[in-house]
């Protein structure tokens, strides 16, 4: 469970604050499957960057399944990280000249403690296959489309069983046939295997996908405006 | 992380960029390999000059008579005729720990004859049946002369390659007479060759006698002095070639009435030897072999507490120390300037790692998201350079080698492989890798990994 409390962030430019969350206090239970979406500077990605562990707050507090991870060091981030929050971006960021198998496997050798590389890499195969690319699994993101490598990056974010899925523009570099397949893909893993999936995304349509929608605004959540638009899109 | 994992996520890193990664290692390839090549021909003339003087006999003591001041005069070292045979016995008795043999020295010179062809060797010197061994000398040809022949001083003797060639162009000389002074000695053997010693005489023009021999036959046959005491009176020109292997013993040894004394009259020369040489245990450190023989040869000379030494001892390993220092010191100063080539190719591997280090922002970025901690950075880009330096190391010495069996078969220089050389390129080069590696790994490791996972 994720729950923020008043939580700002204020960035320093020189002389000048730059408030880029104005007090945010938000809850997202286990297995939701959420969208956040706003206009650019809407202080989206900032939040998001918050909730992935990425950065701290200036103030507030961020309990994730009750514990504040808001004064946690650069190191604890990092574990949370690695342990609880599985990252999709938008350009899909796999490690090139590195096959889709070893990009999946990648995230578990950071897990504390330790876990023997034979397990990492049946984790990996299994997941390979649930995102079937079983058959391209030795191949490199240059050989593979776009639609597969966000496949391979997904596999990769599910590598530590994380709670929490953090997705930041998963469809932004997709056509549209592609981008339905993986959002349908994070709806069943919300559904089966009750990860909490959070789309970070201007795309309404993609947004379209998730059962609530937050919205933001000028560093506040404006949550109920994104419910009727959604509302109207499903007419 | 486990070290197996960082291992092979370094190498994949570095083999992702094969092309940059070879001409990164180029700089530490080319030091390393000029450390080993020079470490490589150093220990080769280390090893050529030590050979050398062990053929000139390194662990070998010279004892002279010590000078000896006539009217204001002062004779020099050796000057005091001091030294009996019987003091290179003694020594041999006695000082057993650190000796292994000791042999009196006498040397004449004169001209000697075969058939028509005449020559004055270099050098007449006579020893005891220890003398070849001590001054490393093999015999190539026939034999040495034995304790028997040097205690009946036998008309016999050994020839150096030089004498050999002269007077016996195509035969062979051994059993041939040889005349050395009017007196007709029979050659038993011929030594092997050993060059010019480091002064540039030639070693090889040289003949080598019982020393009794030289003081009974040659020192009587040339008249010069006159054997007041002992059996060795019958020394003459003429003698019938049937006791040319006499085995009747002679008494070389003059009794204590003949001590010499200070300011002695040079007579005393044809009962004394001209030096004596003492092949030592140790070669290294002629100290112990030296205090072991002074005591002894005071007692020998019935010197008085309080008397100066009248014999003077000195130790040829000496100068082959100063020798293989030379050599040291000039390819210890090679070295150095091949470190700098060292230093210089880790200056490459720093430059090419920052732009690694820029060129994979992104990657950093996303491995900190998954989990990385600044650390896991790190240890992976200093394990990078690291590895870098060491592939780099184990090429260089290969390189190096192949440099140096290139120089020692197109110039004949002495080469000799070093262990050493090796141990030491591989830390060095694992020391450069971590020296310069360092600040691109800490930089990457201070990555903010919002900011480089939007690197573009």
């Amino acid at each position: 469970m994720i729950e923020l409390r008043n939580i700002t962030k204020v960035y320093h430019l020189g002389e000048l604050d730059l408030p880029v969350l104005k007090g945010i206090s938000l809850r997202i239970e286990d297995g939701e499957f959420v969208s956040l979406t706003g206009a650019s500077g809407s202080g989206k990605s900032t939040l998001m960057n918050l909730l992935g562990c990425l950065d701290h707050p200036t103030s507030g507090e961020y309990l994730l399944d009750g514990r504040d991870v808001a004064g946690l060091n650069a190191d604890e981030r990092a574990r949370m990280r690695n342990a609880r929050i599985g990252f999709v971006f938008q350009n899909f960021n796999l490690l090139p000249r590195t096959s889709a198998l070893e990009n999946v496997m990648m995230p578990a050798h950071y897990h504390h403690p330790a876990l023997p590389t034979a397990e990492i890499r049946a984790r990996a195969l299994e997941l390979i296959r649930l995102v079937g690319l079983e058959e391209r699994m030795h191949h490199t993101p240059a050989q593979l489309s776009g639609g597969q490598q966000q496949r391979v990056a997904i596999a990769r974010s599910l590598i530590n069983n994380p709670g929490i899925l953090l997705a930041d523009e998963p469809t932004g570099n997709l056509d549209s046939t592609t981008s339905v397949e993986v959002m349908h893909m994070f709806r069943e893993l919300n559904r089966q295997k009750g990860i909490t999936v959070i789309i970070v995304t201007h795309d309404p349509k993609t947004a379209a996908f998730t059962d609530r929608a937050i919205n933001m605004s000028d560093g506040l959540i404006l949550e109920g405006v994104a419910n009727e638009l959604q509302a109207t899109l499903a007419k | 992380m486990r070290y197996a994992t960082l291992f092979l996520t370094c190498l994949r890193g570095l083999v992702r960029n094969p092309m940059r990664a070879a001409l990164t290692v180029l700089g530490i390839v080319i030091g390393i390999a000029a450390v080993v090549a020079i470490m490589e021909i150093g220990e080769g003339s280390k090893q050529q000059i030590a050979d050398k003087f062990s053929s000139l006999g390194a662990n070998v003591v010279n004892i002279f008579g010590a000078s000896v001041s006539t009217s204001g005069v002062n004779s020099g070292m050796g000057g005091r005729a001091s030294l009996f045979p019987s003091d290179a016995d003694a020594i041999m008795q006695e000082c057993t720990d650190t000796v292994i043999s000791a042999s009196p020295l006498v040397r004449a010179s004169g001209q000697v004859i075969v058939g028509n062809l005449n020559w004055s060797p270099n050098s007449i010197k006579g020893g005891n049946e220890h003398y070849l061994d001590i001054e490393g000398w093999e015999v190539e040809k026939g034999r040495a002369f034995t304790k028997s022949q040097v205690d009946s001083a036998a008309r016999v003797c050994l020839i150096g390659q030089t004498i050999a060639k002269e007077l016996y162009a195509n035969q062979d000389p051994i059993g041939q007479d040889i005349r050395i002074k009017d007196v007709v000695f029979t050659i038993i053997g011929v030594l092997a060759s050993k060059g010019a010693d480091g002064m540039g005489n030639d070693q090889d023009d040289c003949l080598i006698l019982p020393w009794t021999s030289i003081r009974t036959r040659l020192m009587g046959a040339s008249g010069s002095a006159t054997i007041t005491k002992g059996g060795a009176a019958n020394s003459t020109s003429k003698v019938s070639s049937t006791d040319t292997f006499s085995t009747s013993a002679v008494n070389f040894y003059p009794g204590c009435d003949l001590q010499p004394f200070s300011g002695a009259p040079h007579p005393l020369r044809t009962r004394t030897v001209d030096s004596i040489l003492v092949k030592i245990r140790n070669g290294e450190n002629a100290t112990p072999a030296m205090d072991e023989m002074t005591p002894v040869l005071r007692r020998q000379h019935k010197l008085e507490p309080g008397v100066l030494d009248d014999f003077e001892l000195r130790d040829r390993s000496q100068f082959a120390k100063m020798m293989t220092g030379t050599s040291e010191t000039m390819s210890n100063l090679l070295i150095a300037v091949a470190m700098i080539s060292l230093i210089v190719g880790g200056v490459g591997i720093m430059n090419i790692m920052m732009v690694s280090v820029t060129e994979r922002t992104r990657e950093i970025g996303l491995r900190m998201a998954v989990g990385a901690r600044p650390r896991d950075i790190m240890q992976q880009f200093l394990l990078e350079a690291v590895l870098l330096c060491l592939v780099g190391g184990v090429i260089g010495i290969i390189v190096g080698r192949i440099a140096s069996q290139l120089v020692s078969s197109h110039y004949g220089w002495p080469v000799a492989s070093s262990p050493a050389a090796m141990a030491l390129s591989v830390t060095v080069a694992a020391v450069i890798g971590i020296i310069f590696g360092w600040y691109p790994a800490y930089k990457a490791s201070r990555l903010d990994p919002i900011e480089a996972l939007h690197h573009e």
